[in-house]
């Protein structure tokens, strides 16, 4: 060997034991350095879960008789990995099912596509889950079909008929309860994508709405899962690990099943009698609270829909009707969600403010047609003069014209357009101590935030809004160019952030920008029912666990309390009373055995319906009951419902009837909904088996 | 005197077992690594035939059967006297040469991922003539480059280009089928092989420059075909085919990276047998390793490696004449080449192509291959000194 022959042969020695240095690097790397991070990625590639869900918690209202519940279905569903083995892909076998079901081919076999499968736009009705469980295509089939289906399983290769749980609201005692309970469903990307800290797993069920979701982490229990392992033809070839579901506890709510059935009626009826009175009577709402701690006895909204028709699958129909207009969207809670100018109820407020201006509450007043307020005339209600009278028959009969005067009076006083640095306001902070911007922190989603059209409000609007009046000729549509629209907008634009005159006594009759939910309207009267407490609304009492143990309480909480004196409250005890005996209310609960308090209102709305007629007056009554001892707060309001009294109070009266058992105008013994005269505090038994009590 | 007469008595005793001559470490490593491979080819394949009604051990027969006529062959090799090989060296080459041309014939050949590289034989088996070509160019090289006609130390360039044609014409076939792997093996080791045989430097540092030069033009004037640039790009660019060659090379190193430390255990690796790995008893079967064996059972494999190079080169070394020298050289160049393409495919390091691991892929030809020149190497060593 010469010498470079042996130099070359170190050389070469040295680079293939590089190379072998550089492979044992290389694996290091891979093996130990990134090793956890191909671990999982081999995870996810070789591994299946399938979960088993648990069995959902019930909700049961204060006696335990159940709102929600699990019902066993007998459900027919499709193998995916089987018939997609199949030589056709399972058209045949989805065919003859599809006329065995007497349900279309093509919801068939839309309905076991994975969402993921289909383009975008046409996953309407597809599948949520996963490939490696049944896919349901009925969850309610008839069992001489299922027999068949088994029976036949040579002719129905992938297709399984087998009991199933689904969620069940039996709408006991007539009860809908569709928007407080909610209804529940497959999981959508974005619940997956939530990162609420909460791990879903894709087959599970959750709620969607109502109640159903706001206790959805406690109702939903911890599914049980099952790993497979699978190969590259995801044939299983081995198990993983194996965990038990987990039920549900059960959620106690203060309803009544016979009261909510009841207030759904009285509610129903004043719709349908409101229409009879030729008005529109779009939609409603009604609410029940337990004064004294918050607690929500019944709610109500109308119009409503099939709280089960989410669980049998809707039709396209169907889910385009909840939201349709025409049908007054139907999905919309309007005891929580809808605002609307209170009226002549928030004269209770105007009370207070009048009180603490220093107004006598016990002196007499003039109620004239009309109140020049600057270059304006503001009507009485009707245009009628009802002559001089106490303040408490003014509360009675509902006369604007008295606290026009007085809150224009007060408004010249704070400076009118210029206003002083440090305004009296006693209107505004009136209201403002009812709370009326914060939410009533009632355990349901969606709650609409009530607003209140004081200095603060007017500032953010003309903020959001100048630009628009400012350059209106530019900015407003054609239509939208009228002389006089266009002199309200130059008006807007100068003082749009100041409180007018005209703003200031809307204000004390509960007109203009002010607006409230019926659940805001009825925490007010709550307040002024119990002495001036402000409590946070709650559905759900309590969760409990399938053995009986109590997981959480809900504590009633104070929100606030009313700056009002006693001597003011008193006051309005006296002329709420009043309405009822000799006002507006008197027609409406003559005879009533039991003493109810309360106030009507009937409120202006602007704008026009969908068939182009002006919007109707929205019907409101506000109460509490018994007067001297109150315990329940009533609220009706009807939505372009007519006057306050024919369409809300006579369903209010209804619903006081059911409460506290009357018939005629006599109290039957025993037939009142809670026969102690307060709801149930005690949490009761919970068994699916439950049924309401049947009055006598 | 009396010593020649002791190691005379020595190399009569050692002559009489069949076992003479073999070098105790090299041996030894080889047949852990066959028997690794033995294992290996069975793990890869045995629940998927089960699971999909075939016969589990199908592979694993085979593959002993193969082991068995290699070391056959083995055998054959180290018994005669190598140096009797040069007599059939240009046979072997013909032979091989003609193989490398039937392949390229329609019909004849038969096209596996993309490369006309297979001759099938009744019986289900197949052969691969380029890796006979192998052995045929490095003893033809060898032999080319140690003979000296004239009074010179070094060969001259006339023996270098003699070389080069003996190499040249079974490459330019190899690169028709297309094979890169191969391609890429042997033209390491041709160069390897030069650069030990002693020759000018200027040969070697040409060729290494014609072998850039080479790979540029081939990729930019489409002799790669696009199904080798495709394999190519995405060894650039993993990500940038999901389902073909990137899908490959992602799920080979998710299931060498999921083996960890100590590996799932040898029949327990879910991603083996899922076998989300295509080719896994074959050019994938480092997955395998590396799986079920984890970072300690794929190291041991690669430090069984280094003590097969080592060998070789001590063998090399040692050896008086230089065509056993540069023999040497050549089978270990190809070995460490195609191992290192090998595993260096499987742990992204180098671009995806269809060589076999020596001594333990599943595969006739290749295991014929690698024993015969594990054979060259001990017949190198048995006769090496007295």
């Amino acid at each position: 060997m010469n010498q470079r022959s042996r130099l070359n042969l170190l050389v070469v020695q040295i680079l293939m034991v590089s190379l072998l240095v550089a492979l044992f690097g290389r694996l290091f790397y891979l093996q130990i350095a990134a090793g956890p991070k191909y671990r999982d990625a081999a995870l996810s590639i070789q591994s299946r879960d399938v979960v088993a869900p648990a069995t959902r918690g019930l909700i049961v209202d204060s006696s335990g008789v159940p709102l929600a519940l699990n019902k066993v279905g007998l459900a027919i569903t499709i193998d995916r990995i089987a018939i997609d083995k199949q030589p056709d892909k399972g058209v045949a076998v989805m065919k003859s099912l599809s006329s065995l079901l007497k349900l279309k081919y093509a919801d068939i076999y839309q309905n076991t596509r994975l969402c993921g499968e289909l383009p975008k736009g046409q996953k309407a009705g597809c599948w949520t889950g996963s490939r490696y469980q049944p896919i349901p295509i009925t969850k309610e089939a008839d069992p001489d079909v299922a027999l068949q289906i088994v029976e036949r399983s040579d002719q129905f290769p992938g297709v399984n008929a087998e009991p199933i749980a689904i969620r069940n609201y039996p709408g006991l005692a007539g009860v809908n309860g569709a928007h407080v309970l909610g209804y529940v469903g497959p999981l959508t990307d974005s619940d997956l994508a939530k990162e609420n800290g909460k791990k879903y797993f894709r087959s599970e069920t959750i709620g969607k709405s109502g109640l159903e979701v706001m206790y959805d982490s406690y109702l939903r229990g911890v599914p049980g899962i099952r790993t497979l392992i699978v190969d590259r033809k995801e044939a299983i070839t081995a198990q993983g690990q194996n965990t038990a579901p987990i039920a549900g506890d059960h959620l106690v709510t203060s309803l009544d099943v016979r009261l909510q059935s009841a207030v759904e009626t009285a509610l129903a009826d004043a719709v349908k009698r409101g229409r009879a009175s030729g008005y529109t009577s779009d939609s409603g709402a009604a609410v029940v609270m337990d004064i004294r701690n918050g607690q929500i006895l019944a709610i109500a909204s109308y119009p409503t829909y099939d709280p089960n028709a989410f669980e049998k699958g809707l039709t396209v129909q169907q889910a385009s009707d909840l939201f349709s207009e025409k049908k007054s969207v139907p999905a919309l809670s309007r005891a929580l969600q809808g605002l609307y100018a209170p009226a002549s109820t928030f004269k209770s407020v105007s009370v207070i403010a009048a009180a603490s201006a220093g107004y006598n509450l016990n002196a007499s007043y003039n109620c004239p047609a009309q109140i020049q307020v600057g270059t304006r005339a503001f009507q009485n209600f009707e245009s009628k003069s009802q002559g001089v009278m106490s303040l408490k028959k003014a509360i009675a009969v509902s006369c604007d014209t008295i606290w026009y005067r007085i809150a224009f009076d007060e408004w010249l006083r704070d400076g009118g357009l210029k206003p002083k640095s440090n305004p009296n306001d006693y209107f505004f902070k009136a209201a403002q101590s009812f709370n009326i911007t914060q939410k009533v922190g009632i355990d349901l989603p969606s709650e609409s935030t009530s607003r209140l059209a004081d200095r603060a409000y007017k500032k953010s609007w003309f903020a959001q809004n100048k630009d628009f009046y400012c350059n209106y000729k530019d900015r407003a549509s054609k239509a939208q160019q009228t002389p006089f629209l266009l002199l309200l907008a130059q008006e807007n634009c100068v003082d749009g952030d100041k409180i007018r005159a005209g703003d200031a006594v809307n204000f004390a009759i509960g007109q203009g920008d002010t607006v409230v939910t019926p659940l805001k309207l009825a925490q007010m009267y709550a307040a002024i029912g119990n002495g001036g407490t402000i409590w946070q609304m709650m559905v759900g009492k309590a969760i409990v666990k399938t053995d009986g143990t109590v997981v959480k309480t809900m504590v009633p909480k104070k929100l606030g309390s009313l700056s009002a004196s006693a001597a003011t409250l008193d006051f309005l005890h006296g002329a709420l009373r009043e309405v009822v005996v000799s006002g507006t209310g008197a027609g409406v609960f003559a005879g009533f055995p039991i003493e109810v308090s309360g106030k009507t209102g009937t409120a202006e709305v602007f704008g026009k319906n969908l068939n182009g007629s002006l919007k109707d007056n929205t019907s409101w009554f506000a109460s509490y009951a018994p007067s001297k001892h109150p315990r329940y707060a009533v609220v009706m309001m009807v939505s372009q419902g007519g006057f306050g009294a024919s369409t809300s109070g006579v369903g209010v009266r209804k619903i006081y009837e059911s409460l506290f058992g009357v018939k005629g105008n006599k109290v039957v013994p025993g037939a009142a909904i809670f026969p102690d005269g307060k709801p149930p505090t005690k949490l009761p038994k919970i068994s699916p088996a439950t049924k309401p009590k049947v009055a006598p | 005197m009396s010593q020649i007469n002791a190691r005379q008595r020595l190399y009569r005793r050692s002559r009489s077992s069949i076992f003479h001559g073999f070098d105790p470490v090299l041996t030894g490593a080889v047949a852990l690594l066959l028997i690794i491979g033995t294992l290996l080819v069975y793990a890869a394949t045995r629940d998927w035939y089960s699971r999909n009604g075939l016969d589990p051990q199908y592979y694993l027969k085979r593959h002993i059967i193969n082991i068995a006529i290699g070391m056959f062959l083995a055998y054959g090799t180290t018994v005669i006297d190598y140096r009797l090989l040069r007599a059939y060296t240009p046979i072997f080459w013909g032979v091989g040469v003609l193989g490398l041309i039937v392949v390229l014939i329609p019909g004849l050949g038969s096209k596996v991922n993309g490369a006309r590289a297979w001759i099938a034989l009744p019986g289900g088996f197949q052969i691969q003539p380029a890796e006979l070509a192998k052995i045929a160019i490095i003893i033809g090289m060898s032999m080319l480059l140690s003979e000296r006609l004239h009074n010179s130390d070094e060969p001259s360039s006339r023996d270098v280009l003699q070389a080069l044609v003996v190499a040249g014409i079974p490459v330019l076939l190899i690169i028709i089928q297309p094979d890169m792997g191969t391609v890429f093996i042997i033209s390491a080791s041709v160069v390897t092989i030069i650069a030990v045989s002693g020759a000018p430097s200027r040969w070697v540092a040409g060729l290494l420059i014609i072998a850039v030069l080479g790979a540029v033009v081939a990729t930019k004037t489409g002799v790669i075909s696009q199904y080798q640039l495709n394999r190519l790009q995405t060894f650039v660019d993993p990500t940038a085919d999901t389902q073909g060659a990137g899908y490959q090379l992602r799920q080979a190193r998710i299931t060498v990276g999921s083996g960890g430390l100590i590996g799932t255990g040898l029949f327990n690796g879910p991603q083996t047998n899922g076998r989300f790995v295509p080719e896994q008893q074959t050019d994938f079967i480092f997955t395998v390793a590396g799986e079920e064996l984890g970072f300690l059972g794929s190291g041991l494999i690669l430090f069984l490696y280094l003590l097969v190079l080592m060998r070789g080169f001590a063998i090399a070394r040692r050896t008086d004449d230089p065509f056993g020298r540069l023999m040497t050289i050549g089978v270990i160049a190809w070995f460490a080449f195609q191992l290192f393409e090998n595993i260096g495919m499987t742990l992204g390091l180098m671009p995806m192509t269809g060589v076999p691991l020596p001594f333990i892929s599943y595969g006739g030809s290749s295991m014929f291959a690698t024993l015969i020149g594990f054979g060259l190497i001990q017949n190198v060593h048995a006769r090496s000194r007295g």
